[in-house]
C-alpha cells in the first residue's frame, strides 16, 4: 500500500446467529448502506467468541474486530451475551499489554430487528478504526517475512 | 488443584527474546482447569507473543503443544521430536512441569510462562481460593473440615486470635476468619466439644519444615 492510497481498515464482526447476523439480514433487505470493509463471521452464540478468535484475527491483520450480541437479557442461550462482553474486556487487556490498544476492539449489543442499528454500528467503527490508523501487525508481517 | 496465573507478558517476552525458535509447551490438567496454560491459553499466549515480537521488528517461530500431564516422564517424552528443532522452552504448567521439562531436557533452556500460586479450589466460575498448604499432617478432622493452616492469615492452630470480628480476619474485611468458620460449622454439627481440646503444637517436619519431601509407596515403586 503506497501512503497516497486512502486507508481501508479490514474489519472483523463476529456476529451472533441470533441477532446480529439477522440484523445484518435486515440490513440487507432494507438496502441500508454500511461499509464493505466489515467482514461478517456468523457465530451461533456471541458467548462462542473465544479470545484466542479474536487475536488470531488482528495476528491475520484485522485493524478492528468487534463482537455483535443479543441485547441484555435477550440471549436465547441466556448468557452468552453477557460473557462475550467479559471476554471482549479481557481481550482488550491483552491488547493493551502487547500495544495493540483495546480501542480495536468493541461489543455490540443489537436485536434482531435492528437492522438500522446494525449499519450505523458498523460505519461507526469503521469511522474509529480508520482515525486509529491501520494496526502495525499487518505490515510488520511482511517486512519480518 | 495447583493454581496458575500467567505471568505479565513483559517478562515472559525477556525470557525468549534471545531466541529464534521456541517451543510453547501446556498441561492439560491443574493449570487448564484454572484457565492459566492449557491449549487455549497456549495459543492466546503463541498469538500475543507473535505480535508483540513483530511490534519489535522481529518474527520468531512458536511451536505448540499441550501435553496431558506435564509432570509425568511418560508424556513429557512426547516432546522428544520437537525439542531439538528449537532454540528454548516455555511452559505454561506449574512448576512441577517446568521442572520436569528442564530435568528431562538438560540441554534446553527452559522458562516459565506462568506463576504458581497455591493449592486452590473454584469458588465460583473464574475465582479461585485457596484451600491447603499441604502441612502433610491434616487437621480437617477436628477443625470441621476447615483448614486453619491454609485459610488463617496466621495459621493459628488454637483460633480465633483478638483481630476476628464480626466472622471476618483482621488482614481485610474480604477475608473470612478461618477460626469463625470453624466453630460455626462445629456448632451447626453438635461436635463444639472438639473445639475444647487444645491441639499441641504443629510438628512441622511434616510439612516443609524437614525440606523438600517425597512420597514412596513401596508397593507401587519401581
Ligand atoms: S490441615 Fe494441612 S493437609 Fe489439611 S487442608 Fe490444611 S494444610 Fe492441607
Ligand atoms: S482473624 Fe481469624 S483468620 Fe485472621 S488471623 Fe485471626 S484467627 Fe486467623
Amino acid at each position: 500500500m503506497t501512503t497516497q492510497e486512502p486507508f481501508e481498515p479490514v474489519i472483523i464482526a463476529f456476529c451472533c446467529h441470533y441477532c446480529a447476523y439477522t440484523a445484518a439480514d435486515m440490513a440487507g433487505t432494507r438496502r441500508l448502506c454500511y461499509p464493505a470493509n466489515v467482514s461478517i463471521i456468523r457465530v451461533p452464540c456471541s458467548g462462542k467468541v473465544d479470545a484466542i478468535h479474536i487475536l488470531k484475527a488482528f495476528e491475520k491483520g484485522a485493524d478492528g474486530v468487534y463482537v455483535a450480541g443479543c441485547l441484555d437479557g435477550d440471549c436465547h442461550f441466556k448468557n452468552g451475551n453477557h460473557r462475550a462482553s467479559r471476554r471482549v474486556a479481557y481481550v482488550q487487556k491483552l491488547l493493551d499489554d502487547i500495544g495493540i490498544g483495546a480501542e480495536r476492539l468493541a461489543m455490540f449489543k443489537m436485536s434482531a430487528g435492528m437492522g438500522e442499528r446494525f449499519a450505523e454500528v458498523a460505519k461507526e467503527f469503521t469511522e474509529t478504526i480508520r482515525a486509529l490508523g491501520p494496526t502495525p501487525i499487518r505490515s510488520l508481517h511482511r517486512d519480518a517475512a | 488443584m495447583i493454581t496458575a496465573e500467567r505471568k505479565p507478558i513483559d517478562e515472559i517476552i525477556e525470557y525468549i527474546r534471545p531466541f529464534q525458535k521456541i517451543l510453547l509447551v501446556g498441561c492439560n490438567e491443574c493449570v487448564t482447569v484454572c484457565s492459566a496454560g492449557g491449549r487455549k491459553e497456549v495459543g492466546i499466549l503463541s498469538s500475543m507473543l507473535q505480535m508483540a515480537f513483530l511490534k519489535q521488528g522481529k518474527s520468531i517461530q512458536i511451536l505448540e503443544h499441550t501435553l496431558e500431564r506435564q509432570c509425568d516422564p511418560e508424556y513429557v517424552e512426547e516432546l522428544v521430536s520437537m525439542i531439538d528443532g528449537v532454540d528454548a522452552v516455555l511452559s505454561m504448567a506449574c512448576g512441577c512441569g517446568v521442572q520436569e521439562l528442564a530435568r528431562r531436557y538438560r540441554n534446553k533452556p527452559v522458562f516459565p510462562a506462568v506463576n504458581t500460586k497455591f493449592m486452590g479450589a473454584s469458588e465460583r466460575q473464574g475465582v479461585w481460593a485457596e484451600r491447603c498448604a499441604g502441612c502433610g499432617d491434616c487437621l480437617l478432622g477436628i477443625t470441621a473440615g476447615i483448614c486453619p493452616i491454609a485459610r488463617c492469615s496466621k495459621q493459628l492452630m488454637n483460633g480465633p486470635c483478638g483481630g476476628s470480628t464480626g466472622g471476618k480476619c483482621e488482614i481485610s474485611p474480604d477475608v473470612d476468619c478461618a477460626w469463625a468458620l470453624i466453630w460455626e460449622r462445629l456448632k451447626a454439627l453438635n461436635l463444639t466439644d472438639r473445639y475444647e481440646e487444645i491441639i499441641p503444637a504443629k510438628d512441622w517436619r511434616n510439612g516443609r519444615g524437614a525440606g523438600p519431601r517425597k512420597i514412596v509407596r513401596e508397593d507401587l515403586a519401581e
